[in-house]
């Protein structure tokens, strides 16, 4: 086991090299720069800039170095854990996105556990109730959560939210609770600001594992044993619960890496929509606003967080399947 | 699998020949049946046909042009129609509407005014358009045939153009980014994918591990610095190369999922013997791909091509609802979407949800396609 960890880290090693490399590449790409952009805003107020002043700002900035040295300094400076300066914060990028970084994750693994909950019950139920009206509805709820983009679903929950329980929708608290300290109340407060954010992102997830667990228990309830396992007059519970489930959740693990990307992309975008101060908003504005050092390093983090959520997932399938470890 | 309930045609009977009775529907056949049977796939199959044909036609359909602002109409309520005229004949009416500024909120107050019809006739002179690239007309499928009484089908957007309008019109970009999406990585993925599953080796290696990078991004980000990435709007980059770019950049990561399935089948296709037998018997590399290994892959190519379609649709939506995919003038669903970021705006004039319906829509048609069309080719697999 310990070696099959080593071996998977190793490789992690080298594909977050590359990441990076092709993170930095991908956030160089954009036509101009933000001395460029910053320039252009400051022509629009009025301001007329002498070559003097622009090629200071390019010194400032330090974007009059040639291409390959400026990402030798970045990578350089990266694995020192300084990420660069985000522009058009004036602050360094490391002091900018550790706490959206977080709360990203946070609403990730949040929804993850929604996702895993909500999924292993209705997929168990309808499989176990196979062609009832339940079954069908959660079939059609499976399809049309598919179907969403989270973004209009978060709208519309929002909708919802204000209308039918006149609750103030988006941010992580209601503005009377914004600047106090903290308080059960406040508390509480928060509470019911995650659930919409927690229950958008999860949802087209949630959908896709329910099939899944759906279709996998079906597979699982056909096998003898489980006859057998009727025929020695098990409860259907045990034998749903200790001999079918058992075997049907392997393939379930095995999609839990590959279900990630969705949580993530689909946190920075709702995020966005319910105005999260989280990773999503201030990635697109940074890429929007040319501001490559904090996109890049936003980039580079979130799919750290993904490989290592991978690395998580290919693990814990190795540790329930122990043929894996031996491939 | 169910048995197959259409008669089997009988084959004519030659004398000196043994005639076997099984095998006589062709693999596509039994295919299409299989897929005809499925009543949900078929009934979203109709329904994209006919969404396609909406949208393809729209500037005919939709009665207002959809670039044309109508100032005393911002954020107007769907027309209201009546079935009976001022003398209770039988027709289609519409209630005109009366808007009138509230000069202490400064907005536009629209009433119906329910005393009123005004008949609304089929083929009527509107606004000019250009349709399909080639068509020029200003006749209409339907409209009241007078400039100031306008029909808005599903109400106005922020600054008075016609909702339905733009609707049909994002539905020409937001219908096709998806196919011509899955085109391109179907090209790249299976091109990729069998090189890597036959030659193996170091091509093997540097695919796979390019793929596990792509793989590490995650999706809408990665989407969304590629998109920022291509060049603004201007003379010498239309927004029709826009659109074209955007779908190489949804294929960019598309392709990585199929290249990966194809390597895995062209690897079990290398040792099977029908491939082993062509190669012994001298056969070029060409030849085992493309007469032994695609044609037994093909199958498996249109089954991740159908079900990929949906994901393509969702991209470009999220990516275009950022404001980094389609940019004006050109309009896609996801950048109509743009102008209901506000909840307090959606509260007030639910209609400018409608281009996200069509999304559902659509989606859902594409969905419930894909998955009869992989019961249809594999129905073997969950």
């Amino acid at each position: 086991m310990l070696n099959y960890v080593l071996r998977r880290l190793g490789y992690m090693a080298i594909t977050l090299l590359i990441v990076a490399i092709l993170g930095y590449i991908i956030i160089e790409l954009p036509p101009g720069s933000y001395v460029e952009a910053e320039v252009a805003r400051l022509r629009a107020q009025g301001g007329n800039l002498t070559q003097g002043q622009i090629d200071s700002l390019y010194r400032r900035y330090g974007l009059d170095k040639p291409e390959i040295e400026r990402f030798w300094l970045w990578i350089s400076h990266f694995v020192q854990g300084d990420f660069g300066q985000a522009f058009a914060y004036n602050m360094p990028v490391g002091d900018l996105i550790w706490s959206r970084l977080g709360l990203t994750l946070a609403f990730s693994v949040m929804s993850l556990i929604f996702t895993w909950v909500v999924a292993i019950a209705t997929g168990v139920y309808s499989a176990t109730h196979r062609y009832t009206i339940p079954d069908g509805i959660i079939t059609v709820l499976q399809f049309v959560g598919l179907s969403v983009p989270n973004f209009l679903l978060a709208l519309v929950l929002m909708v919802f939210a204000q209308n039918l329980f006149h609750m103030e929708v988006g941010g992580l608290f209601s503005s009377a609770y914004q600047n106090v300290p903290w308080s059960f109340g406040k508390f509480l407060d928060l509470l019911n600001h995650l659930w919409i954010p927690v229950i958008v992102i999860g949802a087209s997830g949630t959908a896709w594992l329910s099939r899944v667990m759906r279709a996998n228990l079906l597979d699982v309830l056909n096998m003898q044993y489980v006859q057998t396992a009727r025929a020695k007059g098990l409860t259907e519970n045990v034998v749903t619960w200790k001999h079918a489930f058992r075997n049907a959740i392997h393939p379930l693990i095995m999609v839990l890496g590959s279900s990630l990307p969705g949580l993530i992309s689909g946190e920075t975008i709702v995020a966005l929509v319910l105005n999260l101060p989280t990773a999503g908003p201030l990635y697109f504005n940074a890429l929007i606003q040319k501001d490559m050092y904090l996109a890049g390093a936003f980039l580079v983090f979130l799919s750290i967080a993904l490989l290592i959520g991978n690395l998580l997932a290919d693990i814990l399938l190795a540790w329930v399947d122990p043929r894996i470890r031996y491939e | 699998m169910a048995e197959i309930t259409t008669p089997v045609p009988q084959a004519p009977l030659v004398d000196d020949e043994p005639v076997s009775e099984v095998g006589q529907l062709s693999q596509t056949t039994l295919m299409r049946l299989r897929f005809t049977r499925n009543k949900l796939a078929m009934f979203s199959l109709y329904g994209l046909i006919f969404m396609y044909i909406l949208v393809f036609f729209g500037p005919f359909i939709a009665p207002n042009e959809y670039q044309y602002q109508n100032h005393d109409y911002v954020f107007g309520p769907p027309s209201q129609f009546a079935l009976t005229g001022p003398n209770g004949n039988l027709g289609l009416y519409m209630y005109p509407v009366t808007t009138v500024l509230d000069s202490e909120n400064f907005e536009f107050v629209h009433t119906i005014d329910f005393n009123q019809k005004i008949p609304v006739h089929l083929f009527t002179k509107g606004d000019p358009y250009t349709m399909l690239g080639f068509i020029n007309s200003d006749v209409h499928l339907f409209g009241t045939g007078d400039p100031a009484q306008r029909i808005y089908v599903t109400g106005a957007d922020s600054i008075g153009r016609d909702m339905f309008a733009r609707t049909l019109l994002g539905g020409q970009i937001s219908m096709t980014v998806g196919l011509l999406g899955v085109a391109i990585s179907i090209i790249i993925g299976s091109v990729l994918g069998t090189a890597s599953g036959y030659f193996m080796g170091l091509a093997d290696d540097a695919i796979q591990r390019a793929i596990e990078v792509i793989m590490s991004f995650p999706t809408i980000p990665l989407w969304a610095a590629l998109a920022a990435a291509l060049p603004p709007i201007s003379e010498s980059f239309t927004a029709l190369d826009r659109y074209f770019l955007i779908t190489i950049v949804l294929s960019f990561v598309g392709w990585t999922g199929l290249a990966r399935q194809l390597r895995a089948k062209v690897m079990a296709y290398r040792s099977a013997d029908f491939c082993q037998a062509a190669i012994a018997a001298g056969a070029t590399d060409t030849r085992v791909i493309f007469s032994h290994m695609l044609p037994n892959a093909a199958s498996h190519i249109v089954v991740s091509a159908a079900l990929s379609v949906p994901g393509m649709i969702l991209g470009e939506t999220a990516l275009s609802f950022l404001g980094l995919g389609i940019l004006p003038p050109m309009v896609s669903w996801g950048a109509l979407l743009r102008d209901s970021q506000q909840v307090s705006v959606i509260v007030q004039h639910p209609w400018i949800l409608l281009p996200g319906a069509a999304v559902v829509i659509t989606v859902l048609f594409f969905s419930l396609v894909g998955d009869g069309v992989r019961d249809a080719i594999d129905p073997y697999s969950i």
